[in-house]
């Protein structure tokens, strides 16, 4: 859906060679099949998370299948971090402000690590009362994107990645998909947002960083050429 | 100056003078910090190791209850009471360990008898515990209310049905193998089997059914045939749901009264309540693992980045030990001050290491490495440190604020995380400061000693002045590398996938990650840690005993005290309940009918008891008086039988009640102090209960075995020996294991031997201890395929090869002094020399006789022809010649001793314009001289002409050396001047090195600036100007032309058209005429080579004649510096930025092309009228031949663009500042480096194979390559060339 709308989006700056233009296009679905399995084992693993925890709540004929948790969350959210992490770098293309900073794959681990973390403290720590918890997630989130990505594009795009997902979930838990053990922010957990955020940055480093490898290789054929 | 940059400046010099600390004494320093690493961690010692082992903790027995389940009010230290300390357990486990022996022992006992009786007894006993009954004022209280009633077993254990006791008490004995059946027991031919029938064949993971029934582990049980002491321990285990403390009081006293243990000295006082953790699902395994996962990632991508030093590993390494050992020390410091770790060490782990990070480590490492090479150790670390002081500080404040900021969140958990982050932030800044960086230092001083050896070959043969240090590191990293013209540079992700087949890349990949053997290891390891955990004997015992020894009750107050039965004193207080005598089996009926009395009964039994006590002591006695063989055992209880379920495995308990489904984890058990009891059963009672079936079955290899036992066990000496002579099975096990692993690695080796090739890694032995900094083209380590392809080397010339030329049979090269060799492209042999020294194809002669002749350099001589001529004669005379030219000795000794006498006076000459000269000065006219020989001689010539079958080689040889020495005189000057390849010192430069080549190299004085060939013709054009044509075959000169004064820079070849561009800009066609019609052309070869295009064959009969058919006078304002024909079309590209397109036929321009703004440097044009030319712009154009249009082009490059060739598909260029490059096939690329040969492929970019030169070469590069159609390629490095061969294209061509 998303993903197909983001592809044409990305201009064909390579030269007159039509293999360098395949390779751009073969570039992009490899780009999205990558995010999108990034997006569907971080889905699992953060999933199991929440459960241990009792945090989500299946219906229960659901729970049994595979993984414990509704076979429509990983697909979700592969699909997710597939266009999230295309969007990243495309938007950074068209405003003109290639992302620059600590532009590493060490760095991208680390990042992945702190929002595992910050997930990890979501589920696991105790925390006195829910606006602490709140408060303290949001925090994470917000020294996340200022140590991982600094750029204004990119924390305009979490904000907006979590207010929609936030919707989604919303409007998914109203209609009884789903629901929370102890929802405290209408229907759903009040650090929601704070975690889609974290984990549209993420995404978009992950996504940020496959598009600048990607860039590298066209570059690097053009000059051969 | 702001105050920050005071700080900075401030800062910048304290690292700087720490960096020079640092590197000033590096060991003192690394010690210092080990011990600070040490003395930090030292109270991680005191810590539980982390883990999911139980947790004890222990009450008194005395007035114990079970706690209540509310936490508030409890009696006791709250301090010391864990917080799971809460409830009623689920279990109180009281267990009654029995040990029994056959006593006296008698010599022909089976080993059997050692258990089969004390075994047999346990039937009665169970009955005993089963039937006890309290009875006091509140009633009966039986066993069956106390006890844990259990239900049904889970499903999958049906075939424990029979041997796991269901709805009813959990009360486990060795009497449930036999369901309890004293007759089954009685029926069973071998209890050993029996026993063992359900221990698993695999790796025990969980306690076994033989440790569950027996309760002690299985090898304190003794039941095997080889239990030297001959005592049988074991238990019977009792779950109970209530703790009735009168009733067990009643059972413990009622058991000890029946079964006393005269010896005992077991403590009695604690109840220990075993605490169990959550057994880690694979559901919260999973999240762990990704962070792990994550946290691997990151350290990998992290020191990947490391480079540019001596060790990568070993500083990859350096910085994980400096997080690990940062982190290690902040959780030491903590506890140091008393706080304790709450959090899970293991999940809060990565993420600690992930917020300390390497980046610190890496920022140092990459900005010490890129500090001036040539600075000292000391200043290099110095000034590495002290340019990245102010980021690492900024980075460090800003870390620490971050952590400070987490701190102030006030949530418990996250301000543990942020203590230990801060504390492991300050420690991993220390270590980074003194353990890292010198280490750093350590491994730069050991690369500059590295590159100090590894550069003196270098120099020596290196003429570049330039001292080129540390290469390595250069043709490591391409930013730093300087614009030396030999080197290659490639974007380094463009050799990521090698473009090979898939199959080969696969194998390409084991071979180069060791995959399979480092799997092999990684298994081999694994597999002996298991072996060595669950060994019987090995570590997982090892560390339950530890284990125990380290809970507050497993130090036992008293050692092991063995009694010997001897010494037990007649009138010990306890004597009277002493020994239980051998009556039981008939006492056992009684009790069983009359449990009701058992408790008025007791005294009367004591009574009994009492009675007996002589009968007992009967036998004792005269064991202790006579050495009779028949010795007497004793039961001894020591510290080692205190709590024998420590030494059970720590899934005893959880894994029993699974099989009831019940869980313990997050719960715990109280285990209550066991109940000793002793058997003691006399020979008859042994012999009863024996199977007939054993006494055959044990008999035959009973009595040796016994024999030995006698001689060593006597009762004092059994203690030490228990250990050891138990298990003798495992040493079988070992020594099968061992033989199985040699089989395996013999079998291995034979599977090696035969699928690799026999001289695997000795062809390219020199080849494969290369570094991977020598190889041109790994940027990231990878190291291309070692080639199969050995190259041909050629050697002859003395002097650098200047040009190259070959066809598809021949190979023409020239070298600087002039000398033209032919080489067979095939073969690689040496056909032919030209100019040749007499007829000898042998070409180590010539330069003996000259050398000969410099040692004795008389200007004289060369005046004297005469005397010249005669000498010549005799020495051309000696050599047999070839058949062919047998008739002429004369004429060619005549052009030698011109050569000679050339040489002579030429020799002590230094430089070559100066030769010229002084010709003019001193008005020597040699040509006259010669001339006048000349004119003799092609008199006789043509004399001879109608005889001889081929003097016309002879005659234009004749007149060309007349000729080229009357040219030489004119224009000598036009040829050293200006030179097209900047060539122009170094010729020089070789005259004065080599005098034996200068002798005559000024004889031709002139070189060869260019070359071309086709048939056997070679075309030379040389610097005064003079074409010459010679014949590639016999090396004598066809014809020549001498029109053109300025030199020939550029020759092409084409059909029977010669092209020469002039350094003037003027370009001369010439055609070559032959004279005789007949035998005109024949093509060279087999016939099946005819397929090859025409190659004319010039016969040695024709006549051939060159004639100069047109002259563009003024092609170009500048020297033309590339020529190119094909298609008809004759492509000249100068250095006045142009090019121009000539139709060949009529000489005719056809266009001039204009668009490069440099000096034309390369142009390619091939028969599809494709022409692309390069200039020194960097622009490369593509051109339309047709049309004179220019169709693209491009600036690829910075410099200019040496060579150029065009595939079909591609335009080709020069890689960089790259040598020399060839197209083979449509995707295969040659490129020439130091000393090697590299293959790529072109399509992709790829790095297929390097194949290189020579041993002693490396600093030679390949200055020119010259693609052969039958896929040879020639290489020109230095004065000699290489033939390389690419197989597999030879097999497409085929």
């Amino acid at each position: 859906m998303a993903e197909s709308d983001a592809a044409p989006t990305i201009p064909k700056k390579c030269g007159p060679y039509i293999s360098s233009v395949t390779s751009h296009g073969m570039n992009l679905v490899i780009r999205g099949i990558v995010l999108f399995f990034i997006g569907v084992l971080l889905a699992l693993v953060l999933n199991l998370l929440q459960i241990q925890r009792n945090v989500t709540l299946f219906p229960p004929d659901v729970i049994t299948s595979i993984f414990s948790s509704a076979w429509w969350v990983p697909p979700c959210c592969g699909t997710a971090s597939a266009v999230i992490g295309l969007l990243y770098p495309c938007m950074d293309r068209h405003l003109g402000e290639p992302h620059k900073f600590k532009r590493e794959w060490s760095s991208v681990m680390r990042c992945v690590a702190v929002f595992v973390g910050i997930n990890h403290a979501s589920a696991k720590v105790d925390f006195a009362n829910n606006i602490q918890l709140s408060l303290t997630l949001a925090a994470l989130s917000i020294g996340l994107w200022w140590t991982f990505d600094r750029s204004r594009s990119g924390f305009g795009l979490g904000i907006g990645i979590a207010f929609l997902a936030t919707l989604v979930s919303q409007l998914l838990v109203y209609n009884g998909v789903y629901q929370y053990t102890s929802p405290d922010f209408l229907y759903v957990r009040s650090w929601l947002p704070c975690i889609f955020f974290a984990g549209g940055i993420t995404v978009g480093n992950i996504g940020r960083q496959l598009a600048m490898y990607e860039c590298k290789v066209i570059a690097e054929k053009s000059h051969q050429d | 100056m702001t105050l920050t940059e005071k700080l900075r400046e401030k800062i910048s010099r304290a690292f700087y003078n720490h960096g020079l600390l640092c590197a000033s004494y590096p060991i003192p320093i690394i010690l210092f910090t080990g011990l600070c690493i040490l003395a930090c961690c030292y109270p991680l010692l005191k810590l539980p190791l982390p883990g999911t082992g139980p947790v004890e903790y222990s009450t008194p027995v005395k007035d114990y209850s079970p706690p209540s389940s509310e936490p508030g009010h409890q009696q006791g230290d709250p301090s010391e009471r864990p917080d799971w300390y809460l409830g009623a357990p689920v279990a109180y486990i009281q267990q009654i360990l029995v040990k029994a022996t056959v006593s006296p022992w008698h010599k022909n006992f089976l080993a059997v008898d050692v258990f089969r009786s004390p075994l047999s007894r346990v039937f009665q006993l169970v009955e005993e515990i089963r039937n006890h009954a309290l009875r006091d004022s509140s009633g009966i209280r039986s066993l069956e209310e106390v006890c844990l009633q259990v239900t049904d077993l889970l499903p999958s254990l049906k075939k424990l049905r029979d041997l796991l006791p269901e709805h009813g008490c959990l009360l486990l004995s060795p009497g449930n193998f036999w369901q309890n059946d004293r007759e089954r027991f009685n029926s069973d031919p071998d209890i050993i089997k029996t026993i063992h029938q359900h221990e698993p064949k695999t790796l025990q993971t969980s306690a076994t059914l033989k440790d569950l029934l027996f309760g002690v582990p299985g090898k304190y049980s003794g039941v095997n045939l080889y239990n030297r002491k001959r005592v049988v321990s074991y238990t019977v285990t009792l779950a109970l749901q209530r703790y009735d403390s009168r009733f067990l009081t009643s059972l413990r006293s009622r058991l000890k009264l029946l079964h006393p243990s005269p010896n005992c000295t077991l403590r009695e006082e604690h109840v220990v309540h075993v605490h169990f953790k959550e057994e880690i699902g694979i559901a919260e395994l999973i999240p762990l693992v990704t962070t792990y996962i994550i946290l691997f990632a990151y350290i990998y991508f992290s020191t990947r980045k490391i480079d540019m030093v001596k060790s990568k590993w070993g500083l990859a390494l350096a910085a994980v030990v400096t997080v690990l050992s940062s982190l290690l020390m902040s959780v030491g410091l903590c506890t140091l001050f008393g706080l304790t770790p709450t959090l899970n060490g293991g999940e809060i782990f990565p993420y600690l290491v992930v917020v300390i990070g390497l980046e610190n480590v890496l920022v140092l490492t990459k900005s010490v490495v890129s500090t001036p090479v040539d600075l000292e150790v000391k200043l290099r670390i110095a000034q590495g440190l002290s340019s990245e002081s102010w980021s690492i500080m900024k980075n460090m404040a800003t870390e620490l604020g971050i952590i400070l900021i987490g701190y102030f969140t006030l949530v418990p958990a996250i301000q543990e995380f942020c203590l230990f982050a801060v504390v492991g932030l300050v420690s991993d800044f220390f270590l980074q400061m003194f353990f890292f960086t010198t280490v750093l230092s350590i491994d730069i001083r050991r690369m500059e000693l590295a590159d100090l050896n590894k550069r003196l070959p270098a120099e020596a043969c290196m003429p570049s002045a330039k001292p080129v240090s540390r290469s390595q590191t250069y043709e490591r990293q391409p930013a730093m590398r300087p614009a030396t013209p030999h080197t290659i540079t490639l974007q380094p992700s463009s050799f990521r996938n090698l473009r090979l087949p898939k199959r080969l890349r696969v194998i390409y990949f084991f071979a180069r990650t060791r995959l399979a053997q480092r799997l092999i290891m990684a298994g081999t390891v694994i597999w002996i840690g298991i072996l060595v955990y669950t060994d019987p004997a090995g570590l997982r015992t090892y560390l339950t005993s530890q284990v125990t020894e380290q809970s507050p009750l497993g130090e036992a107050g008293l050692p092991p005290m063995p009694v010997p039965g001897g010494v037990l004193p007649a009138g010990d207080a306890k004597l009277a309940l002493s020994v239980f005598p051998s009556e039981p089996v008939q006492l056992s009926e009684n009790q069983t009918q009359q449990q009701r009395e058992q408790k008025e009964g007791l005294e009367s039994r004591n009574g009994l008891e009492a009675n007996q006590q002589p009968w007992a002591q009967g036998p004792e006695s005269p064991s202790n008086g006579q050495p009779e063989p028949g010795t007497k055992a004793e039961v001894t209880w020591g510290g080692e039988d205190e709590e024998i379920w420590r030494k059970l495995s720590f899934r005893h308990w959880p894994s029993l009640f699974s099989y009831y489904n019940i869980t313990l984890a997050k719960r715990y058990i109280s285990i209550l102090p066991a109940i000793p009891v002793t058997l003691y059963l006399n020979p008859r009672e042994a012999l009863e209960v024996r199977h007939p079936q054993e006494a055959n079955r044990y008999h035959s290899f009973f009595p040796s075995s016994l024999g030995k036992l006698e001689a060593v066990d006597r009762p004092g000496e059994a203690l030490p020996k228990l250990q050891g002579h138990r298990d003798v099975t495992l040493y079988k096990v070992a020594a099968l294991g061992l033989a199985s692993g040699i089989l395996l690695v013999l079998l291995l080796f034979c599977l090696y031997r035969v699928f690799c090739p026999k001289n695997y890694g000795q062809n390219g032995l020199s080849h494969s201890r290369r570094k991977r900094g020598d190889l041109p083209c790994d940027d990231y380590g990878y190291s291309p395929p070692e080639t199969e392809i050995v190259p041909l080397v050629l050697r002859g010339h003395l002097m650098d090869i200047e040009c190259l030329a070959s066809d598809r049979m021949l190979l023409v090269s020239c070298c600087l002094v002039g000398q033209i060799r032919v080489w067979d492209a095939q073969t690689g042999d040496c056909l032919t020399v030209i100019p040749k020294q007499g007829l000898r194809r042998d070409s180590s002669g010539i330069f003996d006789y000259q050398e000969s002749w410099d040692q004795s350099p008389d200007p004289k001589n060369g005046l004297e022809d005469p005397f010249d001529n005669s000498h010549q004669l005799k020495r051309m005379l000696s050599p047999p010649q070839p058949p062919l030219f047998c008739d002429q000795p004369d004429l060619t000794s005549l052009i030698d001793t011109n050569f000679l006498e050339q040489a002579t006076v030429v020799a002590p000459e230094p430089r070559h314009r100066t030769v010229c000269s002084r010709h003019k000065d001193t008005g020597y006219n040699f040509g006259r001289l010669v001339e006048k020989v000349y004119e003799e001689q092609s008199a006789s010539n043509c004399m001879n002409f109608a005889g001889f079958p081929a003097p016309h080689g002879q005659a234009a040889s004749c007149a060309r050396t007349g000729s080229a020495r009357a040219l030489s005189c004119g224009t000598g000057e036009g040829g050293c001047s200006a030179r097209r390849k900047s060539l122009g010192d170094e010729p020089l430069a070789g005259f004065e090195k080599s005098s034996p080549v200068s002798a005559w190299a000024g004889d031709l004085e002139s070189s060869v600036w260019s070359l071309d060939l086709r048939g056997n013709l070679i075309v030379a054009g040389r610097s005064n100007g003079k074409l010459e044509v010679w014949d590639a075959i016999e090396g004598t000169l066809r014809c020549s032309d001498e029109e053109g004064q300025s030199g020939i820079t550029a020759l092409v070849f084409l059909n029977n058209r010669i092209v020469a561009a002039r350094l003037n800009g003027s370009l001369d066609f010439f055609s070559l005429e032959t004279h005789s019609s007949y035998n005109h052309l024949q093509f060279r070869g087999t016939p099946s080579r005819s397929s090859i295009p025409s190659s004319p064959m010039y016969s040695s009969n024709d006549l051939i004649m060159c004639q100069l058919t047109h002259t563009v006078p003024c092609a170009h304002q500048k020297p033309i510096t590339a020529l190119k024909a094909a298609a008809g079309r004759l492509v000249t590209g100068s250095q006045d930025h142009t090019l121009k397109v000539y139709r060949l036929e009529d000489s005719c321009c056809l266009f001039t092309l204009q668009g490069h703004s440099g000096a034309i440097t390369a142009v390619y044009i091939d028969q599809t009228m494709g022409l692309a030319s390069g200039g020194q712009d960097g622009a490369i154009c593509l051109w339309d031949v047709l049309t004179g249009s220019r169709v693209s082009h491009m600036y690829a490059h910075r410099g200019d663009a040496p060579s150029l060739t065009l595939s079909p598909l591609f335009p080709a260029q020069d890689l960089g500042c790259g040598a020399s490059l060839g197209v083979i096939s449509d995707n295969l690329l040659v490129t020439g480096g130091q000393g090697c040969v590299s293959f790529w492929d072109i399509g992709y970019g790829d790095l297929l194979q390097t194949v290189y030169l020579g041993k002693s070469n490396e600093s030679q590069p390949a200055r020119q390559i010259l693609v052969l159609e039958n896929a040879a390629i020639v290489c020109n490095f230095g004065s000699e060339l290489s033939l390389v061969y690419v197989p597999s294209v030879l097999e497409k061509l085929d």
